[in-house]
């Protein structure tokens, strides 16, 4: 960097990049061209196809589009069974190449199957897109309509963000997770404490995170309001993307919209009761509440990393709630069986259940029902988001659900590690 | 136009609950805020105006969200803030999403008209006027076309046709 020249943040130069620009400042609106757009088949297909019928348009690079369903898989009924029809036939027609079918949920899918470099700028149809900040690549969620505008124009306007960064100093303790680090954060600053701009994640115990444990704190930047999480690429971004990346950082003296500083070292495993995830605290603190099941799922928590947090505290032990598992990718569940996690999760008592969104969205025919309270390693417990109205939902970690289905009610992980 | 108040946070799985997702919107749009006014989706009119505190719209990109409201009827939304994801949705259905730092004042049942040119919003019931942040200049054409899609068919058609 020359002397004079501006400091500028990761969320600026990556946005700066896909605008063609030079430097860009927050607040500026500009266009940017988009080098992925990933869509699910509930948002995807289904709605775009009749809005570009109706444009008479097709799609700008069928080569930078990705399409995976993980909503309405497994199917289970003629209105599942038909959405997903429409997605499978759409991208033999619009030419999609990169269409992954019942490989689980698409944020874990995505990265895994190398579409996500460092630098890039992408769209996702759903609001766990920011997942992708933990590559170092700008993505943010859209809904259907404006990732038609995407498929249209190969581009999408943009406001570039202030950047709030969170910078945790220390390492996590042992049974602390990158789960824990949000339910505090967004306990702490709201569901809207992102102000829709770029939070950043920084700091010695976010770099000593593996891959999964940072796309669980960008994915949860959701939660916390933001419109993307970042995390800054470096050797263990290179290693899991078995590539060379190039280095996209922040500029040390950037100008931040805050900079928050925490110790990592004194965090506490989290809980947070239903129907917020801003609803939360210290693990300890929810004793007398006993949980009816367990659920170990979603994007958010049953990546390998996680079953393998959940396999370290049931080992050997037997769940004494009923628990369910819903495995994030047929990759990490296939190594997870090779290696020997399954069977520990299902010697305690789990129950497996198809690769998908399944209970977190709501959809499928295993929602919670009425009075159910439980236990989940999911992203939200708004009322009724899981099932019945009536249903209660505690979000936490995978640590924290295994050691809660073996203690029988909520409890802190960190005294059951194996 | 009537107001429809809520309060802060309200999520998208209140505005277009997950089990009913996989139908069309006549039939989210029955079930839309449920959890939180069960007679809402059933005596809302046309042109009345939802009205919240922050946050309006926290959670999934689910369009339906905004789509179901707009089905309803409801002709502009005001709040103290709103999910950005949600904000940018609403805006490409051509539904107006409008941030007022008074939104509070605004009492259900309250008798509302909407001048776009003063960005103000007038309160008939109390009798006052609350100011709005006008909707971005570079979003206001779409919003007047009705939202994206039409905004695309039409700059389509220029195209075409010069």
């Amino acid at each position: 960097m020359k002397k004079g020249e501006m400091q500028a943040t990761l969320a600026q130069k990556l946005v700066a990049r896909a605008a063609g620009k030079s430097s860009v400042t927050p607040g500026e609106i500009v266009t940017c061209k988009v080098d992925l757009a990933m869509m699910h088949d509930s948002g995807g297909p289904r709605r775009v196809k009749p809005m570009l019928e109706r444009l008479g348009a097709k799609v700008w690079d069928p080569s930078k589009v990705v399409v995976i369903t993980d909503h309405y898989v497994p199917t289970y009924d003629d209105e599942s069974r038909k959405i997903i029809r429409i997605a499978r036939d759409w991208v033999r027609e619009a030419g999609i190449e990169n269409f992954y079918d019942e490989q689980g949920i698409c944020h874990v899918v995505l990265p895994e199957r190398g579409h996500l470099r460092p630098g890039m700028f992408a769209v996702g149809g759903d609001s766990h897109s920011p997942t992708g900040g933990a590559f170092a690549a700008y993505m943010f969620g859209v809904g259907a309509t404006e990732m038609l505008g995407v498929l249209v124009t190969g581009e999408i306007w943009l406001k570039v963000p202030h950047t709030i960064a969170m910078d945790f100093a220390g390492r996590l303790q042992d049974g602390v997770s990158a789960k824990d680090i949000m339910l505090f954060l967004i306990g702490k600053f709201g569901l809207d404490g992102g102000q829709y701009q770029a939070v950043e994640y920084r700091g010695p115990a976010i770099h000593a995170l593996p891959m999964q444990e940072r796309m669980t704190l960008c994915n949860m930047t959701a939660e916390l309001g933001g419109q993307t999480g970042l995390i800054s690429s470096d050797e263990t971004t290179a290693e899991f993307l078995k590539i060379k990346v190039e280095p996209w950082d922040s500029d040390p003296d950037a100008p931040l919209m805050a900079h928050h500083r925490f110790d990592a070292s004194t965090l506490a495993p989290q809980v947070a009761a239903p129907h917020s995830p801003a609803n939360s605290k210290a693990a300890g603190e929810f004793g007398s509440v006993k949980p009816t099941l367990a659920y170990i799922g979603a994007c958010t928590g049953a990546k390998l990393d996680d079953l393998r947090m959940a396999a370290r505290v049931l080992r050997n032990r037997k769940s004494a709630m009923k628990l369910l598992v819903a495995p994030a990718s047929a990759r990490d569940l296939r190594t997870a069986e090779d290696e020997g996690t399954c069977k520990v999760l299902r010697d305690a008592g789990a129950e497996f259940l198809g690769l998908g969104c399944g209970i977190c969205a709501g959809y499928g025919g295993n929602v919670l029902g009425e009075n159910v309270v439980a236990i989940s390693t999911t992203a939200r417990n708004f009322k009724g988001r899981m099932g019945a109205a009536s249903s209660q939902v505690y979000l936490a970690s995978p640590y924290t659900v295994a050691a809660t289905a073996a203690a029988g009610h909520i409890c802190d992980p960190r005294e059951m590690l194996q | 136009m009537r107001a429809w108040v809520f309060g802060d946070d309200i999520d998208t799985d209140a505005l277009a609950p997950g089990r009913y997702m996989k139908h069309g919107i006549e039939e989210i749009a029955r079930h839309c805020l449920e959890s939180l006014a069960p007679k809402f989706a059933k005596e809302v009119r046309f042109g009345d105006v939802l009205v919240a505190g922050r946050n309006f719209g926290a959670g999934s990109s689910r369009e339906q969200a905004p789509a179901a409201l707009k089905y309803l009827g409801i002709a502009a939304l005001v709040a103290e803030s709103f999910a950005g994801l949600f904000y940018r949705n609403a805006l490409n259905l051509g539904l107006p999403a409008l941030v007022c730092a008074d939104a509070r004042q605004i009492r259900d049942g309250d008798e509302l008209k909407i001048d776009y040119e003063s960005a103000r919003i007038l309160n008939l019931s109390a009798r006052v006027g609350l100011a709005f942040e006008p909707i971005p200049p570079h979003l206001w054409q779409m919003v007047l076309d009705g939202g994206l899609l039409p905004h695309l068919e039409k700059r389509l058609k220029c195209r075409t046709t010069s």
